[in-house]
């Protein structure tokens, strides 16, 4: 198990709870991140005036939930792949909707993999598993970028 | 100009002229020659008198033959302006005498010639026995006139029937001239009113009639016809008059159909859009609280199970699988919808390789549970591909369901052809259905078997009736309890 960080962009805080339990449930014990709005994600990103993030400090993965408040989830996607630094960021869109044209968009915004999230918790949990042993052990994140 | 253009009142006078110039020269001739026949008839009669009375004056002279009586007595002649010549012949035919006395052999032939009063030579001349008594023959009397008198009285004649001529065309003329009116007059009336009425167009002139003969009859035929050109042309005008309001109201009426048209088009643009965001918000916000409610019922039965005990745990358990439920209601909901606003694209599809795709994949999911597909080749049809593939899918996954509890699982998948039409069957032999409740099968919702018996929503159904009507066709089944159902349609 590597080291990577989580982040999760989510509003609803039953969905978190039982990501994070569904998480544990099957020992992925990596740090995560829980950001409740758009704002947040990208505030937890790219800094605020207040606090400016390290490089290094990037997520492994950013589990990306569409139905949000203030910024919706396509906006986050977009910020994050306009930026030299988050371009190469793994994103996984995770969210209920099944409509096509939302799966079209998130691809051509340039998400790296699109999920539903099943309303069986059995299904959720495996789900999770299955993401999680995925982008944090098989995937290879991309290496932080270099610079001042 | 050719005479068969002259004006009618030219050719009338001309012909009046002709007419009368004929009757007047051949008058005039036959009376010229009457005069001339019988003047030189009495000129010759005269003739012969005198030369009777002159041979009988002149017997005693032949008998004697004696030159100067005869002489003398011929030229008594003188008094007389037109004789020419004259001569006595004794019986021998010589010369006696001569009037003149020296008479050149033009005037005075050398013998005498037969008896007889007759016109030579430009004179009258005549041979006149002289006789004595009984039929002693003594000689013959010649004598010659000229014709001046003829020629006199020819020209006089000629003068005269001429004059009289001239008198007479100039008459012909003047009446002429008068009288065809008679005849022209309405003829040229009728012709100027037809001139107005065709090159002004205007119809409502009359010609005036003169008179109740042909003419007459003519003139009213013409008068007839424009009054009925003139009613007709007004028929015509309140008939376009009509029709152009008629095209009028009709283009508005239309204009407003229009506006009606793009109106409710323009309200369906508007639902359609609603119904998009309300499709979009349902797969979303509707799905996240019963993935609540699943998730920490599953929590509670991880992590109290021993404290809930069996009927809490299966309180809970039903509580899951109740969401769960929801969930796929929701999802075939919004297939449902899904169908009803996507856009129709219309090409050939080949249905039968469709239907064996579908059966592959019901295959490779359930190994388990074989199911024996017919599938008859060569289904064309025409329709939106995507959509038809949710009617198969639909109909062998409801064929394969209802029929896997049988011992020899069969769906069919054919065609035939009903009054025209070409009819597309999906025939089961499962649990079929009772045909009192046919009519409930499509609808949303409905189900004819408990989902103890059979898992489904009742919304398979109502969605593949939906895309089979969006073709224009239609779908219907016929089953019986217990002996499998088949479902027909048509696109």
């Amino acid at each position: 198990m590597n080291h990577g960080k989580i982040l999760l962009v989510e509003d609803n805080p039953d969905d978190v709870a039982l990501t994070l339990r569904a998480l544990k449930s099957h020992n992925i014990t990596n740090e995560v991140i829980v950001a409740q709005d758009g704002v947040q994600a990208i505030d937890y990103l790219f800094g605020s005036k207040e606090e400016q993030r390290a490089p290094t400090d990037l997520p492994a993965v950013v589990l990306l939930d569409l139905k949000l408040p203030k910024i919706n989830g396509m906006e986050v996607l977009q910020r994050i792949r306009s930026e030299e630094r988050t371009k190469v960021l793994p994103v996984v869109i995770l969210t209920s909707s099944d409509e096509e044209r939302d799966v079209i968009e998130g691809y051509k915004l340039g998400a790296n993999s699109y999920v539903r999230k099943p309303v069986d918790f059995v299904e959720f949990t495996k789900a999770a598993q299955q993401l999680g042993l995925y982008w944090l052990l098989m995937n290879r994140v991309p290496p932080a970028p270099r610079g001042p | 100009m050719a005479i068969r253009d002259w004006p009618i009142k030219r050719k009338l006078t001309a012909i009046l002229l002709l007419i009368s110039g004929l009757v007047l020269v051949l008058t005039s001739a036959a009376f010229v020659t009457y005069q001339v026949v019988t003047f030189r008839q009495t000129m010759r009669n005269n003739l012969a008198t005198r030369s009777r009375i002159l041979a009988a004056n002149s017997t005693a002279a032949l008998a004697f033959a004696n030159e100067a009586d005869a002489t003398e007595l011929l030229a008594a002649l003188k008094y007389d302006p037109h004789m020419v010549a004259a001569a006595l012949y004794d019986k021998n035919g010589r010369v006696l005498a001569t009037y003149p006395v020296a008479a050149s052999a033009d005037l005075v032939p050398p013998a005498p010639q037969p008896d007889g009063y007759r016109f030579e030579g430009g004179r009258l001349v005549g041979f006149t026995p002289v006789a004595q008594g009984g039929n002693q023959r003594l000689g013959t009397l010649y004598i010659a006139s000229d014709t001046k008198a003829v020629s006199d009285a020819l020209r006089l004649s000629g003068i005269i029937a001429v004059v009289v001529l001239a008198i007479a065309m100039l008459a012909a003329y003047a009446l002429a001239a008068a009288l065809q009116g008679r005849i022209s007059a309405p003829i040229l009336a009728l012709a100027d009113t037809a001139k107005v009425a065709s090159t002004g167009q205007d119809y409502s002139v009359r010609a005036p009639k003169f008179g109740e003969d042909e003419l007459g009859v003519l003139t009213d035929a013409f008068n007839e016809m424009l009054r009925r050109i003139e009613q007709q042309k007004q028929e015509l005008q309140q008939h376009a008059l009509g029709l152009e309001q008629r095209v009028a109201e009709r283009t508005q009426e239309l204009e407003h159909r229009n506006e009606q048209l793009k109106r409710n088009a323009a309200e369906l643009l508007a639902s359609n859009t609603e119904l998009d965001a309300f499709a979009y918000s349902v797969s979303h916000d509707l799905r996240a609280p019963l993935r609540s409610i699943d998730g920490f019922s599953q929590v509670l039965l991880e992590d109290y199970a021993a404290q809930l005990g069996d009927a809490g745990r299966d309180s809970l358990q039903r509580v899951r699988v109740a969401s769960q439920r929801m969930a796929t209601l929701i999802d075939d909901l919004l297939k449902l919808a899904r169908v009803t606003r996507a856009e129709m694209r219309t090409e050939p599809v080949d249905l039968s390789r469709m239907a064996q795709e579908i059966v592959a994949e019901i295959q490779r999911a359930t190994p388990d549970r074989p199911v024996e597909f017919a599938i008859a080749p060569g289904l064309l049809a025409q329709g939106d591909s995507r959509l038809l593939r949710v009617v198969l899918d639909n109909l062998l996954r409801n064929g394969w369901k209802y029929s896997a509890k049988r011992p020899q699982p069969r769906v069919e998948f054919s065609a035939l052809d009903q009054n025209g039409d070409r009819v597309f069957v999906i025939k089961d032999n499962g649990a079929g259905f009772d045909m009192r409740f046919a009519d409930k099968l499509f609808g949303v919702f409905q189900r004819l078997h408990s989902a103890s018996e059979f898992e489904g929503t009742g919304v398979g159904l109502a969605t593949v009736r939906r895309i089979v009507n969006r073709h224009g066709g239609r779908v219907w089944a016929e089953g019986a309890v217990d002996q499998g159902a088949s479902f027909y349609f048509t696109l």
